[in-house]
């Protein structure tokens, strides 16, 4: 790895170190019990292993990080279908969904196979699936079942398998191993959700979207906009990009963020649940956590791949 | 070795069914319990094992029926060699009280995974429980009487299937049922299958 992506560990690793002093102080002012003090905490300490694992596995190569995804993707679908009320006759489309979609379609990230990996989805799986619940002689509710199984395919896999993606693209003039264009993107992302809570918490006094996320603010959303722009600027080194085109993809990557975000709360809402699941303390489940990632990698590796990629 | 693939086995179950626990009330370690459970599919004793802490996993054996566990030898090896079940004969098909297998484990403290009714239910709610808890209850009163609450386990393996489809269940761990004086078996059994039901509810 080149040495602007060990500088930007390091700089991680202040941070994180930074916001667990700041977290212990106010443990000791407002007391550990406090709920908002905890919840931090928790996001905090969850941090520090969700950076760990996702930074191993980028060092350690493509194959790590594949996997890595595929896991994440694989929880992710776990707890989607775990809301979804699905039926015995979705049981073929369920285990054709999480034994074969799923693997597959990291599979050809290892194989590196473009063509497939882009259609495979939408294309085969889609086809084969619906074709497994029609032949499983259940109608009732029959496009619905069928809809929720393939939304749940495309945001849980399909869009989290394009962040694995990166490392398939060879980019002229920039490092061969495409890992610190990954990390790049994990950072804008994240970043810009935890810079939305803080500004929210902050300044946040004109609810975005009541409804649907009642947490989320239009001054969060600006505050927190803007900074993650600005760590992506900061960041450029770790791409191929100029400073300005790094702000463009970051505002590519948050606005596509913020959408994925909104999109997949109204759907938590609606299958009448506050978070996907409790897998990481604090932050809820793997879904609440890279919901924004899952509609923002197909856009930026698409971007990359139009305007950069061979 | 063995308990190598237990923890490996429980990875695997946590894996596929989450087995999230939750607690109505904090079990402490070093207690002999019977766990006594609704029952839904054929991953139910293994999610039980793997929602509890390696602490309080320890010593603990389900409870199950021979002709199931001894229908192929992969079954035969999990039960005998990794779970350590305490094996019943269905009725009608051994000699002797069903329930002296569970004494025996019980007086050598051991605890118990059980499931009351028998056999996996047909609809969301569990059938009737039979009556071996009430016996045990009385006979070992210093073992704590632990209700679970199993959910979404039915659609991980629906009757019949082979594969599980990943799912996150719950698996609830209710408060201790506490012994009446006097209190005949219906009114006990009753008593235990509403603990076990109003977690599912809550």
């Amino acid at each position: 790895m080149p040495y602007v992506f060990w500088v930007t560990i390091a700089g991680m690793v202040a941070v994180l170190a930074t916001a667990t002093t700041v977290g212990a102080v106010l443990a000791r002012r407002v007391g550990p019990e406090n709920p908002t003090v905890l919840n931090l905490n928790q996001r905090i300490n969850a941090w520090w292993v969700m950076i760990a694992v996702a930074g191993t596995a980028i060092v350690a190569g493509s194959h790590a990080t594949i996997v890595l995804f595929a896991l994440c993707s694989f929880f992710a679908l776990r707890e989607f279908i775990t809301l979804t009320p699905t039926e015995e006759g979705d049981y073929s489309s369920l285990l054709l969904a999480f034994y074969v979609a799923l693997p597959v379609q990291f599979a050809l990230l290892a194989f590196r196979w473009y063509g497939l990996f882009a259609i495979f989805i939408p294309v085969y799986v889609f086809f084969v699936v619906s074709a497994a619940a029609a032949l499983s002689q259940d109608t009732t509710g029959f496009l619905e079942r069928n809809a929720k199984i393939q939304w749940a395919l495309m945001v849980c896999v399909y869009g989290l398998s394009h962040a694995p993606a990166l490392l398939m693209l060879e980019i002229p003039g920039y490092y061969s191993d495409t890992g610190p264009l990954l990390l790049f993107f994990l950072l804008v992302v994240q970043s810009s959700d935890v810079f939305q809570y803080v500004c929210g918490k902050l300044w946040g006094r004109t609810p975005l979207s009541p409804k649907v996320s009642p947490s989320k603010t239009v001054e969060g959303l600006a505050g927190g906009g803007l900074a993650a722009v600005l760590l992506g600027v900061l960041l450029h080194g770790l791409t191929p990009f100029t400073p300005w085109q790094a702000a463009l993809m970051s505002l590519a990557i948050v606005a596509a963020g913020v959408i994925g975000g909104l999109v997949l709360s109204a759907v938590k809402r609606s299958l009448g649940a506050k978070d996907w699941g409790e897998m990481l303390a604090g932050h809820g489940g793997m879904l609440d956590r890279v919901d924004s990632l899952c509609f923002a990698a197909p856009l930026f590796f698409h971007l990359t791949r139009y305007f950069f990629a061979t | 070795m063995s308990s190598l693939l237990r923890t490996a086995l429980v990875w695997l179950v946590r894996i596929v069914v989450g087995a999230h626990p939750r607690y109505m009330s904090a079990l402490a370690t070093g207690r002999q319990r019977i766990y006594f459970s609704n029952h839904t599919s054929h991953v139910d004793t293994m999610a039980i094992l793997a929602a509890l802490p390696a602490r309080l996993r320890r010593g603990v054996r389900p409870v199950a029926a021979r002709d199931y566990w001894d229908s192929s030898s992969l079954r035969s090896f999990v039960a005998r060699r990794v779970l350590d079940v305490v094996f019943v004969d269905r009725q009608g098909q051994g000699t002797g009280d069903p329930l002296d297998p569970l004494r025996e484990a019980l007086r050598e403290g051991a605890s118990l995974v059980i499931f009351p009714e028998g056999t996996r239910g047909a609809g969301p709610e569990p059938g009737s429980f039979r009556s071996g808890i009430f016996r045990l209850s009385g006979e070992f009163p210093d073992v704590e009487l632990v209700p679970v609450n199993l959910s979404n386990l039915n659609r991980v393996m629906p009757k019949g299937k082979v594969i599980p489809v990943p799912l996150l269940c719950r698996v609830g761990f209710g408060t201790p049922l506490e012994r009446v004086p006097g209190e005949e078996k219906d009114a006990f059994l009753q008593r235990a299958r509403d603990a076990v039901i109003t977690m599912g509810n809550s």
